[in-house]
């Protein structure tokens, strides 16, 4: 086994990598080794892992259901118990049960801006950057433009005009995230756009399309990913400010920042209606911040330490 | 000029300089000292001054200081201190009326015309003296505007074109308005004790009168009337100031400044209440209030209002039409358990559509949580295995949490409720499109009479989309001809004995068979600090007079 | 020669002048551009909204004439690019309409509220810089020590934990239960009325006219909300500034001045960080117009009466001329403030001025 382990690394770390299979992997296996020399990467690594695990089997982890359990007379705003772990919130609900579920909320959340809003900063400065000429002029003049606006106030605007509501959080999200993406692509493609491989698929007819859709966009990827990762904590944050000015979730779903609204009303004397949210929020967006530094760390070790 | 950029420097510095007077631990304790404790603990000892009386209260729904255009719950306590009308009522009996500004009235053999003659020598707050000659400008100027309120008055058959004919000043001290039919007397003067009916100086709004708006753009934010308070300062959402009126022609307000301090959260309003930076809280929550009543400086005091809490199905949609789905969901709501929580100290289970305290009321209950009833319903309408439904939610409380206890019981029988949540004006807006399922919401009482509940549940005088008025019963498309006609009659009825009876009868129609599955009736309830005198809250919103408070 | 050295001289002065010119009018369309980018896009929203505008504005018992004539007032029976045009035109001026809330013009209601906002996001900076630079420059130096860790401890946290929810912990824990800081508002009530608003700022307002009890509880109720601003401003600042000072301390100039045997507080504070000002100066701006933006939410938790919790009340009351005329402020003032940071790094960095 040791020794099958260590002709494995061996494999992995060889200077000369006999095909090209063999240094993607060992770079691949480089930057892991870098990334899980890093506690505090790895730490948030686990939380993310446990995060994933708990949604998904928030119904086998949670005792109770998050919105139709809960009995007004009996079950009332108890403190946290054995019964209840974080106690129960207004309509006799229990805290720990929602905070399970809500935890699907908060990875939908990201996903979903993710989703949209990636491909989208990808798409514009890839175009963008390998186009050039007044269409690079005019994507990017938006770009700044939507850059230049304050995120979450434009994000509070639109889901004023869209109507409160979980999806309308995520659009409003979204709509105010790309640029950065889109800045960061095109300076890649940029760089990337005189390479001589391109130059070649070029001369062999390719059409710009095909080019940007399965050359250069890949390479890009990766960058993205890692900015992706760093700014999961900031839309988490938005979504649960969205939530907690009543914009974003609505009762009585348990997305997170709007039961930190719900419980302030509670604040002076049921403190941790309001508290336990508050610290599941902090820790995931935690979880976020440390696997995207980490990631970069790994991925960039230029950028290191900084 | 406008009021809200008006810093009143002389009043108020003495309003500091008492307090710092009043702090007689800081005196004892010496300059010196003073100076220590001033520079080390960031937090002055709290205390209103003796001669203010400062009330925190969510005061964001004011939007105007027209008594002409104003409906809003915060503005009509500030109208009801700050204008006098014809007639008002007692705080302690609604039912029974007072001359204000009115010393008698008479009305003619055939109920059309009523004649009303003022106390001599009144005057306005801007020494102007008040005529009958204002007193006609003010309803005829309530009636040209049209603005929210106007139908108060018009209903009963003014209107821009006849106004100034059928509300006429005789001479200085006598002013006649005529109706176009004869209605009940309670119900017109009930009308007459309103907001919009209002006096206001005709002379100092004429002044700022633009375009001929009648000093609409002026009076927004500005003060003509003559009543007890005057209004000295409005900053929207943070603060809004009454002085007594030295010129009243009554008993003189007892403290000489009242100041409401916008603030939004009961937690706060307890928080400042406990600590004594306000000496009123008017919007704690079941569960402040439960706080609070344990402290020994703050007593509880509250009053049965005309607001009532209901929940309605649309019947536009073919299942919530039926009688028995109808039936069903009034007994699916656990009203004893949302009395005893939600809405504990702030509402008392209600279920007919008239709320206690006006003419006619009946306190009869007869649903309760009954799932197994429900059901038995259900399977006799053919939805044996329930249905799902939709219910547009605005997010305040208590409203919210009554939506969302009310999803967990209606799931018992089977029933799927998804709950749509908005912001007021959104639900609002869908509601008056008809394009809900069900609504939660609430109807307040416009003017003390049971017409004006009657009017907006159980009367539908045209259902069609388009129809000119749209009162409750059309905005759930509910159709009743007969119960119209029922509720026409009763508010020409002039034997208040039959009348009565009338509305006990519509009432229990209601009951069993309308589209609302009415649940409470609102309750206000204020801490008030112990040495605070007098404060006693009115069963309107214009009834609750701080004029009449003093503080030891 | 010399004729021709001095009009070479001459030239590339002009040329210099020229593309100075050049880069202020780029500058100026760029301002121009973004700015009718954010007149369209809340143009869009304030017609794309589900609530009937008139609704908002008659309220709810209003008969259905009342409702026409105000809805042909509100001119909102014209073609969609008349009333684009009128409300670009409008907005230019400052005219954001009248506020259904409150009556006013909504730009009056802006002036009024506005120096709250100002005051928290100042005071807040202010905490952040002065605490948030010392900090990055002493981590960066002691890279790896007990301190830069907890620099990084405070910067993980300031990204990590949301501000309304530690503001809520704050003002139960330092209110509430301690007493050691005033609650939430601007000024206890009866001191509403002793200070005549000059600058709006009480701060200032009250130490102008001598008002110093009201001074000190303004200070009490300012303390927590700046403080918190603060935080979250110097884990941003401090951050930043050792990443800076680390670039800056690999450079061989550093080198140079150690071989020249400069003692290392002057390397450090004299030239280190003399250099990292430049994208410093950006990055204290960039903080500053967060903090007015995320005053939306501070605002909200400490009832501040700012234009971020009159943004949140008109939200609430479907008062559109307020949200978007709030927005177009905040809007003005974050571009302003990022294209001000843009432009003092291309004027202070002596790398791009020499191009």
């Amino acid at each position: 086994m040791t020794n099958d382990a260590q002709t494995w690394r061996a494999w992995l770390t060889s200077e000369r990598p006999a095909s090209r299979r063999q240094a993607r992997l060992g770079r691949a296996y480089a930057a892991w080794s870098r990334f899980a020399d890093n506690r505090l990467a790895m730490a948030g690594l686990f939380i993310i892992l446990a995060l994933l695990l708990v949604a998904a089997f928030a119904d086998v982890i949670a005792p109770y259901s998050a919105v139709t359990d809960g009995d007004l007379r009996t079950a009332r705003l108890l403190p946290p118990s054995a019964a209840h772990w974080f106690g129960t919130d207004d309509q006799g609900r229990d805290i720990f049960a929602r905070l399970v579920h809500g935890s699907r909320i908060t990875l939908f959340v990201v996903i979903l801006v993710a989703v949209i809003a990636a491909p989208v900063g990808l798409l514009i400065g890839t175009v963008a950057g390998y186009a050039g000429g007044w269409i690079d002029a005019v994507l990017m003049r938006i770009t700044d433009i939507f850059l230049a606006f304050p995120r979450l106030v434009l994000a509070l605007a639109f889901v004023a005009a869209l109507g409160p509501g979980i999806v309308n959080a995520v659009i409003a999200i979204a709509i105010t995230s790309w640029p950065p993406y889109a800045r960061m692509a095109r300076a890649e493609t940029l760089t990337l756009r005189h390479a001589d491989y391109i130059s070649a698929v070029r001369l062999m007819g390719a059409s710009p399309a095909r080019i940007i859709a399965r050359h250069i966009m890949p390479l890009c990827v990766s960058s993205v990913i890692v900015r992706v990762t760093l700014d999961m904590a900031g839309i988490i944050l938005t979504a649960a400010g969205l939530g907690f000015l009543g914009l974003g979730a609505q009762p009585p779903s348990p997305e997170w920042g709007a039961m930190i609204a719900s419980g302030r009303r509670f604040v002076l004397d049921q403190w941790w209606v309001a508290a336990a949210p508050g610290v599941a929020i902090f820790v995931v967006s935690l979880g976020f911040n440390l696997l995207g530094d980490g990631l970069r760390d790994a991925l960039d070790p230029k950028a290191a330490g900084q | 000029m406008s009021m809200t950029r008006m810093p009143i420097r002389t009043p108020m510095t003495a309003v500091k300089n008492l307090v710092a007077r009043g702090l007689t631990r800081r005196g004892l304790l010496g300059a010196t000292a003073a100076v220590l404790i001033a520079t080390t603990s960031p937090v002055v000892l709290a205390a209103t001054p003796k001669d203010t009386l400062v009330l925190a209260w969510a005061i964001d729904d004011i939007i105007t200081l027209d008594p002409a255009e104003s409906f809003e719950i915060s503005a009509g306590e500030i109208m009801g201190n700050t204008y006098d009308r014809l007639v008002r009522f007692d705080v302690a009996d609604p039912s029974k009326l007072y001359g204000d500004l009115a010393e008698s009235w008479t009305v003619s053999e055939d109920g059309k015309t009523y004649t009303f003659k003022l106390k001599p020598g009144l005057k306005f707050a801007s020494g102007n003296p008040l005529t009958a000659d204002d007193v006609a400008f003010s309803l005829q100027r309530a009636v040209k505007l049209d603005l929210s309120p106007a139908f108060i008055l018009t209903q009963f058959g003014l209107s821009k074109d006849n106004v100034e004919e059928k509300v006429k000043k005789i001479d200085d001290l006598t002013v006649v308005i005529e109706t176009d039919q004869a209605y009940a007397p309670t119900f017109v003067l009930n009308c007459l004790t309103a907001n919009v009916a209002a006096i206001i100086d005709k002379k100092l709004v004429l002044e700022h009168e633009k375009d001929g708006d009648l000093g609409y753009a002026w009076l927004k934010t500005n003060y003509a009337g003559s009543g007890p308070m005057k209004i000295r300062d409005w900053r929207a959402n943070e603060i809004l100031a009454l002085e007594r009126n030295d010129n009243y022609y009554g008993e003189k307000a007892k403290l000489p400044r009242v100041i409401y301090r916008h603030v939004k959260e009961s937690a706060t309003q307890r928080l400042l209440l406990e600590k004594g930076d306000v000496d009123i809280a008017r919007n704690l929550s079941p569960e402040d209030l439960a706080a609070v009543e344990k402290n020994a400086d703050v007593a509880i005091t509250n009053r049965p209002k005309g607001t009532i809490y209901y929940i309605s199905l649309n019947q536009k949609n073919p299942t919530l039409a039926k009688p028995e789905v109808r039936e069903a969901m009034k007994w699916l709501v656990d009203y004893d358990a949302i009395g005893e929580t939600l809405i504990k100290g702030i509402g008392t289970v209600h279920q007919t559509f008239l709320p206690m305290g006006l003419l006619g009321a009946i306190d009869e209950k007869p649903y309760k949580l009954d799932v197994a009833k429900a059901k038995e319903l259900l399977e006799k309408a053919g939805l044996k295995d329930g249905f799902s439904i939709t219910m547009d939610v605005r997010q305040t409380q208590p409203v919210a949490g009554i939506a969302e206890a009310v999803q967990r019981t209606f799931a018992q029988a089977g029933i799927k409720l998804e709950i749509i949540p908005g912001d007021g004006k959104q639900t609002l807006t869908k509601y008056r499109a008809r394009n809900h399922d069900l609504y939660i919401g609430q109807w307040g009482a416009d003017y003390w009479d049971p017409h004006t509940n009657a009017d907006t549940f159980a009367r539908n005088p045209d259902n069609s989309d388009n129809a000119a008025s749209k009162p409750l019963a059309w905005r759930n498309a509910w159709d009743i001809p007969e119960l119209t006609k029922k509720a026409d009659a009763a508010v020409l009825e002039r034997d208040p004995a039959k009348r009565v009876e009338m509305y006990t009868e519509l009432q229990r129609d209601l009951l069993k068979t309308s589209p609302f599955v009415i649940i409470y009736q609102m309750v206000e309830t204020a801490g008030v600090r112990k040495n605070v005198e007098g404060f006693v809250l009115g069963s309107t919103s214009d009834s609750t007079y701080v004029f009449r408070v003093s503080k030891n | 020669m010399a004729l021709a050295g001095s009009a070479t001289a001459g030239g590339r002065r002009r040329a210099r002048l020229r593309s100075t010119a050049m880069a202020i009018a780029r500058f100026l369309v760029v301002v121009a551009l973004t700015y009718l980018g954010l007149l369209a896009v809340t143009f869009f929203i304030g017609r794309v909204i589900p609530v009937d505008p008139v609704l908002a504005i008659v309220g709810d018992r209003a008969p259905s004439h009342v409702v026409e004539r105000v809805r042909e007032e509100l001119g909102l029976n014209l073609p969609l690019y008349q009333q684009f045009v009128i409300y670009v035109g409008k907005a230019l001026t400052g005219d954001f309409g009248i506020s259904v809330l409150t009556s006013n013009p909504v730009m009056t209601d802006i002036r009024r509220v506005f120096p709250a906002t100002l005051e928290l996001a100042t005071l807040g900076t202010l905490i952040g810089a002065f605490l948030g630079v010392p900090l990055g420059v002493l981590a960066a130096v002691r890279r790896g020590s007990f301190l830069d860790q907890v620099v990084r401890v405070i910067g993980l946290v300031g990204y990590s934990v949301p501000i309304f929810w530690l503001g809520l912990m704050a003002l139960l824990v330092f209110y509430a239960r301690l007493g050691w800081v005033e609650g939430p508002g601007r000024i206890d009530v009866v001191y509403e009325y002793t200070v005549t608003p000059v600058t709006g700022i009480l701060l200032l307002d009250t130490a102008m006219q001598g008002e110093w009890e009201a001074f000190r509880n303004v200070f009490g109720h300012l303390i927590l909300p700046a403080s918190l601003l603060g935080y979250f401003s110097m884990a941003y600042i401090s951050r930043m500034t050792r990443s800076f000072m680390l670039t800056e301390l690999g450079q061989e100039y550093v080198v140079a001045a150690r071989a020249k045997g400069l003692s290392e507080r002057t390397i450090i504070w004299r030239h280190a960080l003399r250099n990292a000002l430049v994208p410093l100066v950006t990055v204290i701006a960039l903080s500053y117009a967060n903090l007015l933006e995320g005053s939306v939410l501070t605002e909200t938790v400490f009832s501040w009466p700012g234009l971020g919790l009159y943004i949140t009340d008109s939200l609430q009351n479907a008062d559109m001329n307020a949200v978007l005329g709030g927005t177009i402020v905040v809007g003005s003032v974050f571009i302003g403030l990022n294209l001000l940071s843009d432009l003092l790094y291309r004027v202070l960095d002596p790398r791009t001025r020499a191009r």
